[in-house]
């Protein structure tokens, strides 16, 4: 079995508009993979219908070769910074915590055991200094680094990132991309929205294109090319003449 | 226990029970679905006693809870069919609190239940019904409240970090597999449990102030959720005993007065308050920012 993510068929509509039609590849074990597209490709959609988070209207997802079910504690799912409330009255260390209840089952407490790698996770991301402040007093990318320490404890086998790079300093883009690479040494498979396509043949050895349908998913060597691209971003790609881009 | 002392217990109860759900609704930022439920819950109580032909409070607290489940429920579908949410709630809280005053006046008017003492309760009252309880002989709408206090306690406590992680973050809380959807349904049970217990000591339209005040306050005067949860219950009691003292002194209404003493224990946190208050503001705008650390 070396497969960590297998996605067949998932289609996904809201008011029977499809937002994305027949999405179907595999997720090689042990890969760091790139989901690009255009700003409403679906690409949040994809991660969150694959985690059931948002209702497909069809298809299967299987991680390490089984139908996917929350309780597995497979998967960890790193969201959008945007989607909580940063004023919920918590700190660094608590927000970090919380990757441990998945673990830690109905009715009990954090042990002295979790607080303790939470606090490995948070010196991890270079947020130990932080781990008593007020979530609303970091900045975004200080936050992220929350958000990535959470991750760390939940000690999950397969991870699903959105849009981990959106609004952070050089600094902690650089501590993340390390962090993925730490993730995938220790045999870990990362699945990041990304849309950033500069750093995408840098940072991602396999890649997915899409825009409502799948243009393309394969090593980034082989996807990422310039014409898969035009393809996907259709008539929007001019931008990237004036990059390095253009060279491949 | 005379009878001063059970007006204030029954008060510090409804403050401790609404302050502590309250801080729930606060940060999960659904204070209107706890004003919509407090006035619908109206419909469970009288249809409780239709049904049941008794002023009994185990009815009652059946009749709140399933239509406190019924508005939260009906809001979900008018939202979720594209009406928008404030005006969801509008529309279903008002028409069943409707139907129950149509009720009332159809039905219950020879009973002890009219709109007047629904709407803004009697805790002055509380003190002559009573019941006996392990011998003791104790107050109906007491006894009710500090079974539902303590069975908000035992909400809170066991499930704390179910409550804490689905309030901050849902979606992490469904990918651990957490039932997130049936908690919101149990929080909004407890919503209507209180609100309903409250029902006699303030009334549908003051209850709304406990729920919402104290833990108001308690946002303004802390970062933690354990400690907000524990001030607004204590802001819930002085808000309580400080109203009933103000509602002797100058011979008014009690529910109000309580409800008002919440509002000016806020104005005085939200001018005061160390962290969040208008002065700390006023003072760190005019001292230059330190540099945000990356």
């Amino acid at each position: 079995m070396n497969q960590a993510v297998e996605v067949k068929d998932v289609t996904v509509a809201y008011d029977q508009k499809p937002v994305l039609e027949n999405i179907s590849f595999t997720v090689p074990k042990g890969i760091l993979m790139a989901v690009v597209g255009p700003n409403g490709a679906g690409k949040s959609t994809l991660i969150k219908a694959m985690l059931d988070l948002t209702q497909k209207s069809a298809g299967d997802v299987k991680i390490l070769g089984e139908a996917y079910k929350p309780k597995n504690r497979t998967v960890g799912y790193v969201p959008q910074r945007g989607t909580v409330d940063w004023d919920f009255p918590t700190n660094a260390l608590d927000v970090t915590l919380m990757g441990r209840y998945g673990h830690i089952g109905w009715f009990r407490r954090p042990s002295k055991s979790d607080v303790a790698l939470a606090e490995e996770a948070l010196e991890k991301v270079g947020m130990s200094a932080y781990k008593h402040r007020q979530i609303r007093q970091l900045s975004g990318g200080q936050q992220q680094r929350v958000f990535l320490a959470r991750a760390l404890v939940q000690d999950a086998d397969v991870y699903f990132m959105d849009e981990p790079f959106v609004g952070v300093d050089a600094a902690t883009e650089r501590a993340i991309i390390a962090l993925l690479r730490d993730l995938k040494e220790s045999g870990k498979t990362v699945v990041v929205v990304h849309h950033d396509l500069q750093t995408v043949p840098e940072y991602f050895d396999w890649t997915l294109l899409l825009n409502k349908q799948q243009i393309a998913c394969g090593p980034t060597d082989e996807v990422f090319t310039m014409e898969q691209l035009q393809q996907t971003y259709g008539g929007h790609l001019s931008f990237l003449n004036q990059t390095e881009m253009v060279g491949r | 226990m005379g009878y001063e002392a059970w007006i204030l217990l029954t008060g510090s109860l409804v403050g401790i029970s609404c302050g502590m759900i309250g801080c729930y609704l606060i940060v999960r930022r659904m204070v209107m679905l706890a004003d919509a439920i407090s006035h619908s819950v109206l419909l469970g109580i009288v249809l409780a006693f239709l049904v049941s032909q008794s002023l009994n409070s185990i009815y009652m607290l059946i009749g709140a809870a399933v239509i406190g489940l019924a508005t939260t429920i009906f809001i979900q579908w008018l939202y979720a069919s594209g009406v928008p949410e404030d005006a969801s709630i509008g529309i279903v809280f008002t028409t069943l609190f409707a139907i129950g005053v149509i009720l009332i006046s159809l039905f219950a008017k020879d009973v002890h239940l009219d709109v007047n003492h629904a709407l803004m309760g009697e805790i002055a009252f509380v003190p002559w019904n009573t019941i006996v309880i392990f011998g003791a002989e104790i107050p109906k709408a007491t006894a009710t409240l500090l079974g539902i206090t303590v069975v908000t306690l035992l909400f809170i406590i066991g499930l704390y970090k179910e409550l804490k992680i689905t309030s901050f973050d849902a979606a992490l809380a469904l990918t651990i597999g957490l039932p997130v959807t049936f908690i919101h349904y149990l929080l909004m049970t407890m919503v209507s449990l209180t609100a309903v217990g409250s029902f006699d000591a303030v009334g549908a339209i003051l209850v709304v102030a406990m729920f919402v005040v104290p833990g108001s306050c308690a946002y303004l005067l802390t970062d933690r959720l354990d400690a907000m949860l524990a001030i607004s219950a204590l802001v819930g009691v002085l808000s309580a005993v400080s109203g009933y003292y103000a509602a002797l002194w100058w011979d008014v209404s009690i529910s109000g007065s309580m409800a008002m003493m919440g509002g000016v224990i806020f104005l005085l946190t939200w001018i005061f308050s160390p962290r969040y208050g208008l002065i700390s503001k006023w003072k760190k705008s005019s001292t230059p920012l330190k540099e945000q650390e990356g």
